[in-house]
C-alpha cells in the first residue's frame, strides 16, 4: 500500500488527479459527487418543470399575453380564459389560513416545548404528527360534511361580531372562501406546531438559565429570549405551511364553492388555481383549453416564488430589527 | 423416484400449456368516460372470465381523456359521454389515417334534485323553469313558472341556491345540452361543454359533492346522475318533455327517450335530450365507445369485434342490475351491422 503511493508520487509530481484519487479512496470525493448530483437533480427537476409548463402553455400565452393574469372570465365553451379569480382565491384562502394558523400553531408549540409537562407534551406531539399525515381528501370530506354545517350554525355569531366589515357580508351558503381558509388552517397547523416545537426545544438551555439568572420570569424568558432565538426555525415552519396551503387541491375544491368570480366577502364562494386544474384537466379537450390550464400551473409556480420571496424579505427585515 | 418424475412432467405440462395460452393472449387497453365505468368494468371482467385469453384494461379518467388517448393512439379504443366534434374527428383522421366509429353502449340521464324545507312532494319542472333557474332569472321558489307547474304545492318565497358540478364531466354536458336546446338564451350566453361558465351557483365536486351541498343547503337545487340518485334513494323532480308530458326519470323512461328518436344517424353521433314521445325522459343521453375503423393487429381486431357483438347481446342484459338503461332494440340492430365497418 505505502509502496504503491510512494512510487506513484515519484512517477509524477503530486497533481490534481492524484489528489482526487487519494481523496476518492478516503471517500470525500465520492460523498461530494453524490451529494452534488442530488443537489443538481433538484435544480434539473425545477428547470424541467418550468420548461414543460412554459412550452405547453404557448397557445394561451400567445393569444392572451399578460392579460391572462388580469382578466376574470373563465369560459371554456367560448375559449376565453383569465386567471385572476383563481389567483385571488388561492391568495385569500392561504392568507386566511396563515392568519388563523400562525398564532394557533406557534402558541401551541410554545406550550408544548416550554410550559407543558413532558408526558403531556409527548402525547400531544404524537397526536399532532398523526394529524399531519391525514390525507387531504379526508380533510375535504370532513370539511364538507362536518365543518361546513358547523360553520353554518356559527355564522350568525360571526356575523354579529364582524358583520359590519365587507369581508363578512352577503349570504352564506356554507361552501366559501372562509370555509376553505378554515379547512386549510386545520391542515397546516400541525406542520407549524411540530416544526416550531422542535426548534424551540433545540434552543440551548444556557439561554434560559441566563435569562432566569437575570431575574426574568418564565414567560419573559420564553418570549424575550427563547422565541427570538428560535425565530428563524419558526419562520421556516410557516413557509412550509404556506407552501402546503398554496398548493392544496382536494380539500380546497370540496369546500371552496368552485365559482370563478371575485367576491369581496369571505362568505362568498371562490376557486383556487390547484383546484381548477384538478377539476378540469381530465375533461379538457382542445389545445387552447388545455394550454390555459397548463398556464395556470405556471402562474401557481410564479405566485409561490413571489410570495416566498416577499416572505423571506419580511423575515430578513424583522431579524435585522431584532438584532439591532 | 417415480413421484419425482411425475412432478417434473406435470410442471413441464403446465409450462407448455401456459406457453400455448400466452401465444394467443390479447391485451387491449381502453380509457375514457367515468360515468359508464361500473358497467364497463363488469363487462370487461365477465368477458375475460368467458374468454380468459382476452383482457381489456379500462382506465376511467374522463371523456376528454378517452378522446385524446384514442386520437394519440395510446389506447386501442376510447369511451366518451359526448360524441366527438367534427373538428376532433378530422384531427383523428389526420393523425391516424382512418375514421373513428361511435358505438352507443348504454344510456344515462340527469335528474334535478332539490331541498326545500316543508316541501315533500315530487316537483314538476318545465324546461323554461330549469333554464330560468340556472340562468339566474328565476330566483325564488314561488316564481309563477314553478307555481304554475306544481298546482297544490305551496312553494316558499325563498331564494334559490343553485349547485352545479365543479369538474368537467359528461353529466354536466348532458345537462347543458338540454338547457341549450330548450333555451336560446342559454345556447348563446353559456353553450355546451363539459365545463361551462355558469351564470349562477356554486360548484360541488362529483355527484357526491353536489348531492352533499343540496342536502345541507336549504332551498337549493342541483343535478346528479340518475344512477347516483337511485342508488342513494334521493328525491328528485320530474321534467316536462318536448311532447308536453311530465315524466319521472327511470330506466324505462330513459330507454323510451332513445327509442322515440325518429332517425338514428349512420355514425350514431346524436343527442337525445329534449326528447319527445310517450314516456320519454328529456334529459337522457347515450354514452359511446370510440373505436378506430382500422385496427392493424388482427388478433385485437377480432377481439374487439367479438366483444362488441357480445356487449350488444349478452352485455345488454346486465345493464339494469347496475341501474343503466338498455339500448332500444332498433339501435342494437343498427350497431350490429356497423361492427363490419371495423377493418
Amino acid at each position: 500500500m505505502s509502496a504503491f503511493t510512494t512510487t506513484d508520487f515519484r512517477a509524477r509530481p503530486p497533481g490534481r488527479a492524484l489528489a482526487f484519487w487519494t481523496r476518492l479512496r478516503r471517500g470525500d470525493e465520492v460523498a461530494y459527487t453524490v451529494t452534488l448530483t442530488c443537489a443538481l437533480s433538484i435544480l434539473a427537476i425545477t428547470a424541467l418543470l418550468v420548461f414543460e409548463l412554459y412550452t405547453n402553455s404557448a397557445e394561451t400565452r400567445h393569444k392572451f399575453g399578460w392579460s391572462f393574469l388580469s382578466t376574470s372570465v373563465w369560459d371554456p365553451v367560448a375559449g376565453e380564459f383569465g386567471a385572476l379569480p383563481f389567483i385571488y382565491g388561492t391568495v385569500v384562502t392561504s392568507a386566511l389560513a396563515l392568519l388563523i394558523g400562525i398564532p394557533l400553531g406557534v402558541g401551541a408549540a410554545i406550550f408544548l416545548a416550554e410550559l407543558a409537562p413532558a408526558k403531556i407534551s409527548n402525547a400531544l406531539t404524537f397526536l399532532i404528527e398523526l394529524l399531519a399525515a391525514v390525507p387531504s381528501v379526508i380533510y375535504g370530506l370532513l370539511g364538507i360534511f362536518v365543518l361546513v354545517p358547523m360553520l353554518r350554525s356559527a355564522e350568525p355569531a360571526i356575523r354579529a361580531v364582524l358583520g359590519w366589515t365587507p369581508l363578512f357580508s352577503g349570504p352564506f351558503y356554507g361552501v366559501s372562501l372562509f370555509s376553505a381558509g378554515v379547512v386549510l388552517t386545520i391542515m397546516i397547523v400541525p406542520f407549524i406546531i411540530s416544526i416550531s416545537r422542535e426548534v424551540i426545544l433545540a434552543v440551548p438551555n444556557e439561554q434560559r438559565e441566563g435569562a432566569l439568572a437575570l431575574g426574568a420570569t418564565r414567560w419573559e424568558t420564553t418570549w424575550n429570549v427563547v422565541i427570538p432565538f428560535a425565530r428563524k426555525g419558526i419562520m421556516g415552519s410557516i413557509f412550509l405551511a404556506l407552501a402546503r396551503s398554496l398548493g392544496e387541491t382536494m380539500a380546497v375544491t370540496m369546500v371552496v364553492g368552485n365559482d370563478p368570480k371575485i367576491h369581496a366577502s369571505l362568505f362568498a364562494p371562490g376557486y383556487s388555481i390547484a383546484a381548477v386544474i384538478a377539476n378540469e384537466f381530465t375533461e379538457a379537450t382542445g389545445g387552447l383549453y388545455q394550454s390555459a390550464l397548463i398556464e395556470l400551473g405556471l402562474v401557481l409556480f410564479g405566485l409561490t416564488m413571489v410570495i416566498n420571496g416577499v416572505a423571506r424579505l419580511l423575515v430578513l427585515g424583522t431579524t435585522r430589527k431584532g438584532a439591532a | 423416484m417415480s413421484r419425482r418424475i411425475c412432478i417434473h412432467s406435470a410442471a413441464l405440462a403446465a409450462v407448455l400449456t401456459m406457453g400455448a395460452a400466452s401465444a394467443q393472449q390479447v391485451l387491449i387497453t381502453a380509457g375514457g368516460a367515468t360515468f359508464p365505468n361500473p358497467i364497463y368494468s363488469k363487462w370487461f371482467n365477465d368477458y375475460h372470465n368467458k374468454l380468459p385469453n382476452i383482457a381489456i384494461n379500462y382506465q376511467s379518467q374522463g371523456s376528454g381523456f378517452g378522446v385524446q388517448q384514442v386520437t394519440a393512439g395510446t389506447v386501442d379504443f376510447g369511451a366518451s359521454d359526448m360524441p366527438m366534434t367534427d373538428a376532433q374527428i378530422k384531427e383523428f383522421q389526420d393523425k391516424r389515417g382512418s375514421a373513428i366509429l361511435h358505438f352507443p353502449t348504454v344510456l344515462g340521464a340527469d335528474v334535478p334534485t332539490y331541498n326545500i324545507p316543508g316541501v315533500t312532494a315530487k316537483l314538476n319542472f318545465t324546461p323554461e323553469a330549469l333554464a330560468g333557474i340556472f340562468l339566474g332569472k328565476i330566483t325564488k321558489w314561488n316564481d309563477p313558472e314553478l307555481v304554475k307547474a306544481n298546482p297544490g304545492v305551496s312553494l316558499p318565497a325563498n331564494d334559490i341556491a343553485v349547485v352545479h358540478r365543479s369538474e368537467g364531466s359528461g353529466t354536466t354536458f348532458i345537462w347543458v345540452d338540454f338547457l341549450s336546446k330548450v333555451s336560446k338564451e342559454w345556447e348563446t350566453k353559456v353553450g355546451r361543454g363539459t365545463s361551462v361558465n355558469w351564470p349562477v351557483g356554486r360548484g360541488g365536486k362529483g355527484n357526491e359533492g353536489v348531492a352533499g351541498q343540496v342536502k345541507q343547503q336549504p332551498n337549493s337545487i342541483g343535478y346528479v346522475e340518475l344512477i347516483y340518485a337511485l342508488q342513494n334513494k334521493m328525491n328528485y323532480g320530474k321534467v316536462k318533455n318536448a311532447s308536453g308530458e311530465v315524466v319521472e326519470a327511470s330506466l324505462a323512461s330513459v330507454t323510451a327517450a332513445a327509442a322515440g328518436m325518429k332517425e338514428m344517424p349512420e355514425d350514431f353521433r346524436v343527442s337525445i335530450t329534449n326528447a319527445s314521445g310517450k314516456g320519454a325522459y328529456p334529459i337522457s343521453s347515450f354514452t359511446w365507445l370510440l373505436i378506430p375503423s382500422k385496427i392493424a393487429d388482427p388478433a385485437k381486431k377480432k377481439a374487439i369485434k367479438d366483444f362488441l357483438a357480445w356487449m350488444l347481446a349478452d352485455g345488454q342484459k346486465m345493464t339494469e342490475a347496475l341501474a343503466y338503461a338498455q339500448l332500444p332494440k332498433a339501435v342494437i340492430a343498427k350497431e350490429v351491422k356497423a361492427i363490419d365497418k371495423i377493418q
